[in-house]
């Protein structure tokens, strides 16, 4: 985690420097749409509060919730990816790629980069809930939920992070 | 295995906080604050959103104004989900160390950065 927090420290210090030096569009400003990411902030942040439920319940042994919490976790990180491939679709079609300026280069990498960890985070929830719901995972074994949580709050941090700088930043 | 068993008993030397933490997972097992201030935190992390957003979009409020708001509840929002959700708050200080460390290192990369890229070109001394 503490590599991780070295990498995305220098993603963002890259975005930061080279904002606003493209010299051709599309700008942040013409793409960026504060009220969607607003929408997929927020599922992520609930996909963070699904995290400390599931492994609530899962310590306490209440394996009900605890596999629908790890299932919510799930469903909002399809959500945020969801959000972030739209988002991403949309840039293409209005010129916007990692080819056609700074922005484009230094946005699509960060929040790219972000985005394949929230996808690796979805794949070890699913593969952890599939051991919950087989019964190979119970209470003694809560540290393994504990560890994919702690990865899954620190890429909900990133984003808090990216939120700001990325996106609100440019609207002020 | 062996990282796995000492992260367990790391947990085990943590200090007790107590009034309101549960040690739900035994006493082996890092203790957590109960799911009604789970939920109360994530409320505060929404409502900040909300804010930061509202500062924004109302364009109501001048940029020098807006722009340290935005900082500070930012850092709010990490400090909410880094101490309580990733439960740094209540864990062994080594993993406290393990994470402040490296994140303290990121900032003076991006520091750096910014000093590199837009301080110092404005001496002329490395400018075009």
């Amino acid at each position: 985690m503490g590599s991780e927090t070295l990498f995305f420290g220098t993603l963002i210090g890259t975005y930061m420097v080279y904002n606003g030096a493209s010299v051709v569009g599309p700008y942040p400003r013409d793409v960026l749409d504060i009220p969607l990411t607003t929408i997929s902030t927020f599922v992520l942040l609930m996909s963070s509060l699904a995290v400390v439920l599931a492994l609530e319940f899962l310590q306490q042994g209440k394996r009900k919730l605890a596999l629908f919490w790890t299932m919510m976790i799930i469903v909002l990180g399809c959500g945020f990816l969801a959000f972030q491939a739209y988002e991403f679709t949309h840039f293409y079609h209005v010129g916007l790629t990692l080819q056609s300026n700074i922005f484009g280069s230094t946005f699509f990498v960060l929040t790219g980069f972000h985005g394949a960890h929230v996808t690796v985070g979805v794949i070890w929830l699913l593969v952890l809930w599939f051991d919950m719901y087989r019964g190979h995972m119970g209470p003694q074994q809560s540290l393994r939920l504990e560890i994919a949580g702690l990865y899954w709050h620190f890429v909900d941090i990133v984003w808090i992070v990216i939120f700001t700088l990325v996106y609100l930043m440019e609207f002020v | 295995m062996a990282e796995h068993h000492g992260m367990q008993e790391a947990h085990a030397h943590a200090p007790a906080h107590g009034h309101g933490h549960d040690h739900a997972g035994g006493p082996d097992a890092p203790p957590h604050v109960g799911w009604k201030k789970y939920v109360l935190i994530g409320v505060i992390l929404a409502a900040v959103t909300v804010l930061e957003v509202a500062a924004v979009e109302s364009h109501i409020f001048p940029a020098n104004v807006v722009i340290p708001a935005l900082m500070v509840l930012t850092v709010a929002k990490f400090f909410l989900v880094v101490l309580y959700y990733m439960h740094l708050k209540m864990d062994h200080a080594i993993f406290g160390r393990v994470f402040w460390g490296p994140l303290f290192l990121a900032v003076l990369v991006v520091l750096g950065l910014f000093l590199l890229f837009h301080i110092v070109p404005t001496w002329g001394k490395f400018s075009n």
